[in-house]
């Protein structure tokens, strides 16, 4: 009788301490995503006045806070260019124009014939077809021999080229270029015309190296 | 003035003007001139007025390690730091363009593709928007190359692993202003594009958008420093650093993954069997010992081994350190509290016999990942993996007590 007396003057002790221990680790999970949520972890263990509500909830909107887009402003920084070959702008480019545009824009940090200049990568070389780069670290990984998407190389000129200057090329400029790094690479022969349609048609020699992560935590390194 | 006195305040001037640098210099050595009745001893003076800036002390140095690169990094001194929070002014750079100057009055965000509307939010949007902070880490995926690659023995934790800072961030959950614009619900993927001169642009997974991602705006209590991404920036909790788009300007909702520069040529890891890993975005169980560490040199007896653990997976569930070159393990104490995909803090008592030897720290994280070895590592990613680099690293401690960076263990 009396050791179950004992027993139940324990429990609320008990179920004090298994809050606590809950809020705690609400804590250290620093709250969650929601403002919500962080609000709930601050209230300890006070408990709550008659005269105080909970906190509010998130309304559906916080209408009033940001604007519509304009359309030119969206127009004006959408500039990515996806596989698939959307986002590519009207233009078109060969090997012969992409040359004089690589000398005159590229060769200075990337070399005469692509070679790159430390610390600016190689552009050109189409070694190690068979992606061994993990086995060895001195391969080089080259436009040809690495980059799965042609689309990625037209997306990257135009927003990042040239380095001093990124954003000055003409749309022409750019599929000239990328027609000249392509070729170089002997991916596409040194006629092929590049617009819009052929270079989303373009299948880089890495195409299908690439895997989506299959790390998934525990106990075995992957 | 007795001669050992003013031998050691000469000692600690040349040693203050050392660490500070010249403008320093002349200051302290007018006011040695001056020869002040307290001088040498600050209790028997008053010392300086108040500041509108603190500044450290004249005789802490802790620096980052530029290279004048535009397109490069400078990384934490981790050996400088104790705890676990990074000082605004220390945290790791790493940029693509060098560092844009962006006026905060023109700073805008715009939120477009697959969503009711398009919108467009100004800093001072976000800032009337609720808010989160959160401390966790921020880490490159490439911290650990140079020690990988080419170890040696001077590194120091900073050569090492200099390239992860961790702090409390504060900014709006992504989630709220998906809301805002009301993604619709063919929406896979969130391409983030920053407003320097390199546009940077990484796609983002949708679930992890809507889950913990953040647009920050201020760490350790103040605004972002430029380096880190200042006015805002994504904040994306155990994601590889590149991901965490700095100088943020563009979010587009999109049904497939845009394949940019950075989630191809670069940021994939290699695999031995002749694919690359692409979209490895959580940074593994991983640790250092900061404390001793090189280019230190112990002495025999009882020292604390202190380091940092961290996982973005998850808490770190223990930390072993090994004093005999890994055959036993001791489980370090943990720093409370442990907080999710943050640094934290582990320290283990040893009393040092004077013998060569080499120490070492493992992470285990709340998943059960276990940091590797190094030949594990490099076993099962091969010697040219190019990211995620969370072998365990070890020091070595000569019999003279010197330390050093062990990169054949």
């Amino acid at each position: 009788m009396r050791r179950r007396a004992a027993l139940s003057l324990l429990a609320p002790l008990a179920a004090a301490l298994l809050v606590a221990a809950c809020e705690l680790r609400d804590a250290q999970d620093q709250g969650g995503g929601s403002p919500a949520g962080a609000g709930q972890a601050q209230q300890g263990g006070v408990g709550r006045p008659a005269d105080v509500d909970p906190p509010t909830e998130l309304p559906r909107s916080f209408a009033g806070i940001g604007r519509v887009a304009r359309t030119e402003e969206v127009r004006a920084w959408d500039i990515d260019v996806n596989p698939a070959g959307v986002g590519l702008p009207p233009g078109r480019g060969t090997h012969a124009q992409g040359a004089r545009v690589y000398a005159q824009h590229c060769a200075v940090c990337h070399g005469a014939a692509g070679e790159g200049v430390a610390p600016n990568p190689p552009l050109v070389g189409a070694g190690s077809g068979d992606f061994a780069f993990a086995n060895d670290p001195k391969l080089t990984k080259t436009l040809g021999n690495y980059w799965p998407y042609a689309t990625t190389l037209y997306d990257y000129v135009n927003r990042a080229m040239p380095f001093v200057a990124p954003g000055s090329l003409t749309a022409a400029e750019v599929y000239a270029v990328v027609a000249y790094l392509l070729a170089e690479n002997g991916v596409i022969g040194k006629e092929t015309v590049l617009d819009a349609r052929s270079l989303a048609a373009v299948r880089m020699p890495a195409r299908g190296r690439f895997v989506h992560d299959d790390r998934a935590g525990g106990a075995v390194f992957r | 003035m007795k001669k050992n006195e003013l031998l050691s305040r000469r000692a600690m001037i040349a040693g203050a003007a050392a660490a500070a640098g010249g403008a320093l210099l002349k200051q302290v050595v007018s006011a040695e001139a001056q020869e002040s009745p307290g001088a040498g001893d600050p209790s028997r003076a008053p010392g300086t007025g108040t500041t509108a800036v603190g500044a450290r002390s004249a005789f802490e140095n802790p620096a980052r390690s530029p290279t004048g690169v535009l397109s490069g990094s400078s990384l934490t001194p981790l050996q400088s730091l104790t705890g676990t929070i990074t000082p605004g002014d220390l945290v790791f750079e790493r940029h693509h363009s060098g560092i844009p100057a962006i006026d905060p009055s023109r700073y805008k965000l715009v939120i477009h593709g697959m969503a009711a509307r398009a919108m467009t939010f100004t800093l001072d949007d976000l800032r009337r928007l609720p808010s989160v902070s959160r401390v966790h880490f921020l880490e490159c995926s490439g911290n650990g190359r140079a020690a990988y690659r080419a170890p040696a023995p001077g590194m120091t934790p900073q050569n090492v692993d200099g390239l992860t800072s961790n702090g409390e961030w504060t900014g709006v959950p992504l989630s709220v202003l998906l809301r805002e614009v009301d993604a619709r619900s063919t929406a896979r993927w969130v391409l983030a594009e920053g407003g320097d001169s390199n546009k940077l642009s990484r796609s983002i997974p949708l679930e992890k958008a809507m889950d913990d991602a953040m647009i920050a705006y201020a760490f350790n209590g103040e605004p972002l420093r430029p380096a880190n991404g200042y006015p805002a920036r994504l904040f994306l909790p155990g994601y590889e650093g590149n991901t965490c788009v700095k100088w943020l300007r563009r979010l587009e909702l999109v049904d497939q993954p845009n394949m940019s520069k950075d989630e191809t040529s670069k940021y994939t890891d290699p695999l031995p069997n002749g694919t690359a890993r692409q979209f490895s975005f959580l940074m593994d169980a991983k640790s250092i010992i900061t404390s001793p560490a090189a280019i230190a040199r112990v002495e025999r007896g009882w020292m604390e081994i202190s380091g940092i653990a961290w996982s973005g997976r998850g808490r770190i569930a223990r930390v072993d350190v090994s004093t005999d070159g890994g055959r036993r393990w001791t489980m370090a104490r943990l720093q409370e509290p442990v907080l999710s995909r943050a640094h934290t803090r582990f320290r283990h008592a040893w009393e040092w016999n004077g013998r060569a030897t080499t120490i070492m720290s493992r992470a285990v994280d709340e998943t059960g990942a276990i940091q590797p070895t190094r030949a594990a590592f490099r076993a099962t990613r091969g010697p040219g993996t190019d990211y995620h680099f969370n072998f365990i690293r070890v020091w070595k401690i000569a019999s003279d007590g010197a330390v050093t960076f062990e990169g054949d263990a």
